[in-house]
Formats: structure tokens, C-alpha cells, sequence
């Protein structure tokens, strides 16, 4: 799993059957100090995240478990809203 | 499965069902030798590891599902060890 930032919203209004009524938002991966890390990716809402709010999200095929029906064709799914991330300091670890 | 250090944790309200009761970690993955590998990753945890703690990390699905008795669900990487000592050539 892996932290992101929801920074968009796609409507694709012809797809497969399978990825009818999914909501769809453009997410920018971060990391620990909310800092973007590589490309933005397409994912699969499952908390009503929007625009704006710190999420984090599943990959690959533990993505679809995310969903109702667990047989849809996704590769990233959101599934938490992050309130905080607490971390240490770099001296404090083994 | 791979060696990381737990940096932190995640505190989460609104969640996935399945993300209900569960600890989720930051983990920083690292080589063998302890220097940091690539990005940090997010794990639930199952052996009360905490923050500070060296552990091995289980990134692959069907194995977490067994782990976590519930089939394959929406969590793909979870903490299956805490590192006493490794040791290499």
C-alpha cells in the first residue's frame, strides 16, 4: 500500500462493463513527508475521497477486493483517508 | 518478502471495512546491509510491531489473506517478522 494525494476526477463514459458506476479519481503517489513520488496514476474510490484529501491506496489485484464486485478490471484502488502520519527521526531507527 | 524499518505509522478514520482495527505502518524497505531501498511502502501490521523495529514485510496477496485468516482481500502488504540479527557474506 502506499500514500497519495487526490488531485483530479476522470469520467470515462465507454468502458468495459465491469468498471460501470466505479468512481475514478486522478491520484499522485507521495511519500512519508508528502513529497510526490513518480507519475500520477489512475484509481478506484471505495471512501468517497475527492479532490484535495490524502488517501492511501492498494495496488494490483488486492485493488479490486477493494470494490463490491472483487472481478473488476482495476490496478489501484483508495482505500483509507489518512488524518496524520506520525513518523520518528532518522537517529531513533535501527 | 523483503526488510524494512517501521518509520512511522498512519492514523486513518474513514477506511475500507477490512482496514477497521488493523495497524498500518510506514515501512522504509532496506538491503541487508540496513541502507535504504527505494521508497517507503505501507504495511498492516500482525506480530505488534512497532515504530523503531527492523521487520520482514509479506507483499503478495494470497499470503496475506492466509496470514490474516480472511481470504484474499483489499491488503496487500502486512509485517510478518521482527528482525533479531541478520546476518551476510
Amino acid at each position: 500500500m502506499y500514500l497519495g494525494e487526490v488531485i483530479g476526477t476522470c469520467v470515462a463514459t465507454t468502458k468495459v462493463d465491469g468498471l460501470e458506476g466505479i468512481r475514478l479519481l486522478v491520484v499522485q503517489p507521495m511519500n512519508r513527508h508528502w513529497k510526490p513520488v513518480g507519475n500520477s496514476q489512475i484509481a478506484a474510490d471505495s471512501v468517497q475521497a475527492g479532490p484535495g484529501d490524502r488517501v492511501y491506496l492498494v495496488g494490483s489485484n488486492e485493488a479490486a477486493r477493494a470494490l463490491e464486485n472483487s472481478f473488476v478490471p482495476v490496478d489501484a484502488a483508495i482505500v483509507g483517508h489518512v488524518d496524520a502520519v506520525d513518523l520518528i527521526d532518522d537517529k531513533e531507527r535501527p | 518478502m523483503i526488510l524494512a524499518d517501521v518509520v512511522g505509522t498512519v492514523t486513518a478514520t474513514i477506511k475500507h471495512p477490512v482496514y477497521q482495527g488493523r495497524s498500518l505502518m510506514v515501512l522504509q524497505p532496506i538491503d541487508e546491509k540496513g541502507k535504504d531501498l527505494g521508497d517507503e511502502i505501507l504495511a498492516v501490521d500482525t506480530v505488534q510491531a512497532g515504530v523503531g523495529d527492523r521487520v520482514l514485510a509479506l507483499r503478495e496477496g494470497n499470503g496475506v489473506g492466509q496470514v490474516l485468516g480472511t481470504g484474499r482481500v483489499a491488503i496487500r502488504t502486512i509485517i510478518i517478522g521482527v528482525v533479531d540479527e541478520v546476518e551476510h557474506a
